[in-house]
């Protein structure tokens, strides 16, 4: 937080930071590739424990998206966090000269974008397993996407960083994060619900908490995320 | 330093015979004293200590949120002891407050339980602030500790307005507080509703205060070791 700290430009050290994650990723792709199966299991199984019928798929559907992405996250993002304590590469972030939020940004829009790329094979893998044709309401589903997967990535990043201090850090993450993600569960299921429907609208209120959660948590990442990263 | 200490403990014995006190006008006043509610009857005499412990638990929530952020800016470990003393104390009462009102709403209601606004959300706030304690238990180190509870506190508490209105669109059955309203509650059952609730904000206070103590002895007893240590070291060599 010293003012030579900040000798990059905050932007700059973000999109640092992101690059050099996508790089770490697209290296070996294990993250990727784990968290895809794994969120296609999920959507899978539930098809065993409901026998949805189309109607129920349409009603149900919006849950099953949100669960199986918010458990895959809780799984995936483990790792941002993780991965740079086995090597101590993390000591060698936070003496870089950039302002600490900088590192949490730069992986935060790097999970987020991991997260959409998940998206890219989960909803048309769940469209044709549940017949629910989703191409006529892409644009607004689109939106909830990512209204949603931003808030999920928010919290998520800041939660990664603060169980990856902790012991049982894989077993204390989702259960710091699915309570938190509460609200936002409930007006992402609600928006992608409404979507769904045989004649398709798009609830206002709940995209207005979806951004209003965003927007608190992000705010609140920016002025509090830094502090975790001191060593 | 025994003078202060003496004196200390004299206070603190006067404040804990006097909160007793309050809590046992309190229960009189909510048992016997206050008028039988017109529709519910006795039932409704739960609603004194139900009510008034989910305030008391929000003020101690609150408490916990100042001791985060004042941690965060100043680092002094006073506020990480006064946050921590006030996430047990405040699990205390969100515990009272989720019992009694199942108790409540399986006659009023004919269920135990309803996914309603200040329900879910009192559940919720419950399993966060759990997960608090958890969390805090699994750092070793006290400076590490305290500053990463203290951001997972300020994510927690400012979950809870989001979680409560989130909830509140997808569905609520929980009676709107009627306390101020014209109507609302008799004058007596005023009396005793607010008596109730700063009794237990005196019994939360008083809560807080003791647990305080114990994690400010706590780190003394840590300086000692490490002072013992030390001087063990030096005498060897």
């Amino acid at each position: 937080m010293n003012s030579h700290a900040k000798s990059v430009g905050l932007t700059r050290a973000t999109a640092s930071v992101f690059a050099k994650e996508l790089r770490v990723e697209f290296r070996s792709f294990e993250i990727l590739t784990s968290t895809i199966i794994f969120a296609l299991i999920v959507v899978f199984v539930f098809s065993f424990a409901f026998n949805p019928s189309a109607a129920d798929s349409r009603r149900f559907g919006a849950g099953f998206i949100w669960i199986a992405l918010l458990f895959a996250s809780a799984l995936m993002l483990q790792p941002s966090f993780t991965r740079e304590r086995t090597n101590d590469t993390i000591a060698a972030l936070v003496l870089a000269p950039i302002d600490p939020f900088a590192i949490i940004a730069g992986k935060l829009f790097a999970n987020f974008f991991f997260l959409v790329l998940v998206e890219l094979v989960l909803l048309p893998a769940f469209s044709v397993l549940y017949n629910v044709p989703l191409l006529g309401i892409i644009g607004p589903l689109s939106g909830v996407m990512l209204l949603g997967t931003f808030g999920i990535a928010t919290v998520g990043t800041v939660f990664a960083a603060i169980s990856s201090q902790a012991r049982m850090r894989e077993l204390l993450l989702p259960l710091l994060l699915l309570p938190a993600l509460v609200p936002l569960l409930i007006a992402c299921t609600g928006a992608t619900m409404g979507l769904l429907a045989e004649s398709p609208e798009l609830p206002i209120s709940w995209l207005a908490v979806m951004a209003c959660f965003d927007l608190v948590f992000f705010t609140a990442a920016w002025l509090f995320g830094g502090y975790l990263l001191e060593e | 330093m025994s003078v202060e200490n003496k004196s200390s403990a004299a206070l603190q014995a006067l404040a804990s015979i006097l909160v007793s006190a309050m809590i046992g006008i309190a229960i009189y006043g909510a048992f016997i004293w206050a008028p039988n509610e017109k529709t519910m009857g006795f039932l409704q005499r739960i609603f004194y200590f139900h009510a008034a412990s989910g305030q008391v638990m929000i003020l101690a929530f609150s408490i916990v949120f100042i001791g985060n952020v004042c941690y965060l800016l100043r680092r002094k470990p006073e506020w990480d002891w006064l946050a921590t003393s006030a996430v047990e104390v405040g699990l205390v009462f969100n515990t009272i407050s989720l019992v009694t009102g199942p108790i409540w709403a399986k006659p009023a209601w004919g269920i135990w339980w309803d996914w309603d606004a200040r329900l879910t959300s009192t559940f919720v706030l419950w399993i966060l602030y759990i997960a608090y304690l958890l969390l805090r238990r699994l750092i070793e180190n006290p400076e590490r500790r305290a500053v990463v509870s203290s951001v997972f506190g300020v994510f927690a508490f400012l979950d809870v307005p989001l979680v409560y209105f989130s909830i509140w669109w997808w569905r609520t059955q929980h009676p709107p507080p009627l306390i101020f309203k014209p109507g609302g509650l008799s004058p007596e059952m005023l009396k005793v509703f607010m008596f109730t609730m700063a009794s237990l904000s005196a019994l939360m206070v008083i809560m807080i205060w003791q647990r305080y103590k114990l994690e400010s002895l706590r780190h003394t007893v840590e300086e000692l070791k490490i002072e013992a240590e030390y001087r063990n070291d030096g005498g060897a060599r």
